[in-house]
């Protein structure tokens, strides 16, 4: 990361953010994360979750459950036996696991160039303990522990039904044989267990975390990835709820095809805000709290809810910079290099003088951290910002977010559960213009892409008769020079002109790599010898042309 | 004027906390509360543990933030009560006239957080004393049910003899009780004082007191015991009392070389450096060496003009773009006469209200304070740091460390090729500032006398900076 320093200034680097976090985090050693702890207390729960967030604000980190490798080892789970404090045979085979997750834990750290591994395991033995300590010195790893304590039998059962019932351990067992065998499975870690000691691990860098949340203990943290750990785990909560994630109403922008700005909402838009309302009010839910961003869209919606909310600055829609207020095709026109950068990396693609979605996971991260402090909420936000969003709640890649769907006047409605989150969509019964633009298909450097698909700029335009410009890449080669030669070859010397011109296209479009200069110049012939006096080109892909 | 209208109301949203101002909920709600109730923060801990340490600088960090913030210091009270301090037997426990006095101290201070809450629109007091007996910790807690505020306590726990020696001779010497003591009188007069809270010291009790708010802090951080979080000011507090630390050490502060831009007094941008921005370049980069500081660490922003004063160091760099200037919207790049020109009333806007003022399509001040607050933590958990930005951002950071309200924070001095060292000494921090000789534009424009929206322009260009 710090090798962009020593490119120039001027450099086109600019062009691409750099993980923000990474150039924070100058921890040289990757660090390991242990969890510590009886079975059912929660360790897989905030192993994963960690995991997600870790990764989501740019830290390469990955998670090894050690139960996994057992269940590939064992194939069959037979009953809780297999945990006996005096059985050999299981003894080794859990060792050798163990082992094995290390290994991998290394080939990730040192080899795959990744910064945090989440060891997920019980590691209630002080020897178990001594033996990833020695690990990871050997590999030059940081050792940040994560125990969790808890005895409270209600919490305990609750996991219990969450997540153990379904374990592919439990799959052929009903009810009642599951809990059984899980409790006796508990009894045989507990004689064994060697909780984290104030004073015999009090050189050891650890957060004890008691009763779910109730109680912390924080010994030694040495740097800012384990204080940014610690602030997260101790913000996190079990308590059930659901977030609602919405888009403010059509704007009156979005319905130009026009990005960004800060427009009012349209006719739609309003219908939905009312929609919003009274689907709000069906859900019944308890002490909803609204936030907002600071832009009129947002607000406008949040207003017909009718109930107090929040603005917060930080959900507003992400910053196009010098591209703000334009359509896709005025992008294209007037920087056609930007607009095919952007489509190479769009996640870290930042735009002159704006930001790039990397800047705005950078700058959601508070919002995230207070979303995980709260309980029923409902976030009415922007497009790229409800992207960030949901990919942090569901997991998904720098790679898979900017290209999200998150259409308007629909509502997600995310509840945590076991180890994830559902998912459920409510498209409210409010036509809107579709704002999604896919990856495209066809990735040539330094040309042109195509811009939209007919369809979608239909869509996005109710008023057909209008002026616009289509690009096509797979008709554009041939339509402007067929044109001229048709329309010059009338005249002999037309035609000597049309040829001309015709093939002096192709060798400027392969000069410059890119179509567009075509165009102004065939307008422009198409002008100057009148043939196409007063008519601006216009061409429908898949529709007639029309002159 | 519809649009004004809105942007008015826009500007109204800005405010970082308004808690009690109901008439602004109803046109528009205010941005995330910190808190609804107000939050008393009590301290715990014998004499010389770092709790009026603890206290400023938690103080420091919320008013920053934009949560209003006071600390009552009871000691303070009690100066003020008995005027002259005679030596420790004040504070034996078997004396009578002092423990009523003491208590009446403590009850005037309790008073004072009243009125700052309910008054003063305050939102977090900090209750500073030694609160050792659970007798008086529990008057605190039903003061605080009866009138509604949550509390939060935080202990101070140490034991190691060295620290608790450094403490008394950074603070205790200098200390209004001992103005008139040598060295050795007051060291041990305050070694008895200690003593005296000692047998009657009450730690919170992890059993007895479960149900209470409070973070125990061991051994100046190395570790923490965090119970029961309330809510998002809480868990601030607690994120930042886990990053701040006590390692000598000091922060550099200055800005970019002269840029091309600055010559021709125009504002934001992204240009390069100008020959003497080069010259300073180089210059910071000796001084520095000078300097022999061990382990520095270098910040700058995402401009070209930062990285350029950064290259000419020869050591690895981080860039922030949160050190980024602030977004001047649609005056960027321009002069101030062109803004004048261009939007008179925006400008009178902007100098009745600098801090908030947000340019449109831009930022204000306290967004700027926002975005900086990752960098603050950050910069608490270092130890030597050189932070090479802007002058608004310099200003923010500056206001942070010298503790500088709001209104003054847009008009503090940070001029070109200066480099400030801050040295954090007792409570506060101790500033020093370096020009490394060489000339360069003045970029401060201080605060016009009329600000009013139908002043004619030389007026509003009266303090303009001199430029090409």
């Amino acid at each position: 990361v710090t090798d962009n320093n020593k490119e120039t200034a001027e450099s086109k680097i600019w062009s691409f953010s750099v993980s923000p976090f990474l150039s924070v985090c100058m921890t040289n050693c990757p660090t390991l994360i242990v969890t510590v702890g009886l079975p059912a207390r929660g360790k897989t729960y905030i192993s994963k979750k960690l995991t997600r967030y870790l990764n989501w604000i740019g830290v390469p980190t990955k998670e090894f459950n050690v139960g996994q490798y057992r269940r590939e080892c064992l194939k069959i789970y037979k009953s809780f036996e297999f945990f006996r404090p005096d059985n050999e045979e299981g003894l080794k085979i859990r060792r050798q696991c163990a082992m094995a997750a290390l290994n991998d834990v290394r080939q990730y750290l040192s080899v795959e160039g990744g910064q945090v591994a989440v060891f997920d395991a019980t590691n209630t033995t002080r020897e178990r303990r001594g033996t990833i300590i020695k690990f990871a010195e050997q590999n030059g790893f940081k050792v940040f522990f994560v125990e969790s304590v808890c005895e409270d039998p209600d919490v305990i059962a609750q996991n219990i039904v969450q997540v153990k019932l379904g374990s592919p351990d439990y799959i052929h067992c009903n009810t009642e044989e599951a809990i059984e065998d899980f409790m006796k499975r508990i009894k045989c870690y507990e004689s064994s267990y060697q909780p984290l000691d104030e004073v015999l691990d009090r050189d050891l860098s650890y957060i004890k975390i008691m009763d779910v949340g109730r109680r912390y203990l924080v010994n030694r943290v040495l740097d800012h990835i384990q204080s940014r750990i610690v602030y997260y785990l101790m913000n996190i909560h079990i308590t059930p709820r659901s977030i609602y994630l919405c888009r403010h109403g059509e704007s009156d922008l979005n319905i130009k095809g026009r990005i960004g700005g800060d427009s009012g909402l349209s006719a739609r838009g309003t219908e939905f805000a009312k929609s919003l309302r009274k689907f709000i009010q069906d859900q019944n839910i308890k002490d909803l709290k609204v936030w907002t961003s600071q832009m009129k869209r947002t607000i406008q919606t949040a207003e017909c809810l009718g109930v107090p909310y929040e603005q917060w600055k930080s959900l507003n829609e992400i910053d196009a910079g010098v591209c703000e207020e334009m359509m896709y095709e005025e992008i294209q026109e007037h920087y056609p290099l930007e607009f095919a950068l952007r489509d190479q990396d769009k996640y870290r693609y930042r735009y002159p003088k704006g930001e790039s979605y990397e800047d705005l996971v950078q700058r959601l991260e508070p919002v995230i951290m207070e979303l995980e402090r709260q309980e029923n909420i409902l976030v009415v936000c922007h497009q790229a910002v409800m992207r960030c969003l949901l990919a942090y709640f569901l997991d998904k890649t720098a790679d898979e977010l900017p290209y999200l769907k998150c259409p308007l006047h629909t509502v997600l409605k995310l509840t945590p559960m076991a180890y994830g989150c559902k998912v459920e969509s409510v498209y409210l019964g409010v036509d809107a213009v579709n704002t999604h633009r896919d990856r495209p298909e066809v990735r040539i450097p330094g040309c042109t892409q195509k811009c939209l698909s007919a369809e979608d700029v239909d869509i996005m335009n109710p008023h057909k008769g209008c002026d616009i410009t289509y690009i096509d890449t797979s008709t554009s080669i041939l339509t402007p020079s067929l044109i001229s030669f048709l329309s010059l070859s009338g005249s002999r010397h037309g035609r000597h002109h049309a040829v001309f011109f015709f093939f002096s296209c192709l060798l400027v479009s392969q000069l410059c790599r890119n179509w567009s200069p075509i165009f102004r110049i065939t307008q422009l012939w198409g002008q100057i010898t009148g043939s196409l006096k007063d008519k601006p080109l216009k061409f429908r892909a898949k529709t007639k042309l029309r002159l | 004027n519809v649009k004004l209208m809105w942007r008015f109301m826009s500007r109204e949203s800005c405010h970082s906390v308004a808690p009690h101002c109901s008439n602004q909920m109803k046109i528009l709600a205010s941005v995330p509360q910190f808190c609804n109730s107000p939050t008393m923060i009590v301290m715990v801990g014998l004499p010389a543990r770092g709790k009026t340490y603890i206290s400023k600088k938690l103080t420091r960090y919320l008013n920053w933030i934009g949560v209003p913030t006071k600390m009552f210091n009871v000691g303070q009270y009690r100066r003020e009560a008995v005027k002259i301090y005679k030596n420790f037997e004040f504070f034996k426990p078997d004396n009578e006239e002092a423990m009523r006095i003491r208590k009446a101290c403590a009850a005037a201070a309790l008073k004072d957080v009243t009125a700052y809450f309910t008054k003063e629109q305050g939102q977090v007091a900090v209750f500073d004393a030694t609160n050792t007996t659970r007798e008086r910790r529990a008057i605190i807690i039903s003061f605080a049910k009866e009138k509604g505020y949550k509390v939060f306590f935080v202990e101070s726990i140490c034991d190691d003899p060295e620290i608790i020696a450094e403490n008394i001779r950074q603070v205790k010497f200098g200390s209004p009780d001992y103005v008139d003591r040598d060295i050795d009188e007051a060291m041990e007069d305050f070694i008895q004082r200690i003593d005296c809270y000692r047998a009657s010291y009450m730690p919170i009790d992890d059993e007895r007191d479960r149900k209470l708010s409070y973070i125990k802090i061991f051994d100046v951080g190395n570790r923490y015991l965090v119970n029961q979080v309330q809510d998002h000011i809480q868990s601030r507090i607690v994120y930042y009392l886990m990053n701040i630390h006590v390692t000598p050490r000091s922060i550099y502060l200055s800005r970019h070389g002269e840029s091309e831009l600055n010559l021709l007094g125009r504002i934001g941008g992204d240009s390069g450096l100008s020959p003497r921005g080069q010259k300073y370049a180089n210059a910071l980069a000796t001084f520095i060496k000078g300097q022999n500081i061990r382990d520095l660490k270098v910040w700058t922003s995402h401009m070209k003009r930062t990285i350029q004063t950064a290259e000419a160091l020869g050591v690895q760099y981080e860039q922030w773009k949160a050190l980024n200037e602030i977004d001047a919207g649609v005056c960027e790049e321009m002069t101030y006469e062109e803004i004048q020109e261009n939007y008179p009333e925006e400008f009178a806007l902007r100098d009745q209200d600098k801090y908030r003022y947000r340019y449109p399509k831009g930022e204000s001040y306290e967004d700027l304070v926002h975005r900086l607050e990752p960098v603050i933590m950050e910069l608490e958990r270092q130890e030597n740091v050189l932070v090479i930005c802007h002058q608004a951002i310099m200003r923010c950071l500056l206001a942070y460390f010298l503790d500088k309200p709001a209104d003054e924070l847009p008009y503090l001095r940070c001029p070109l090729h200066t480099v400030l060292k801050l040295t954090p000494i007792a409570y506060g921090c101790k500033v020093e500032s370096f020009f490394l000789n060489i000339e360069a534009v003045n970029t401060h424009r201080e605060r016009p006398v009329n600000v009013d929206i139908n002043r004619n322009p030389e007026e509003a260009l009266q303090t303009v900076p001199d430029h090409i």
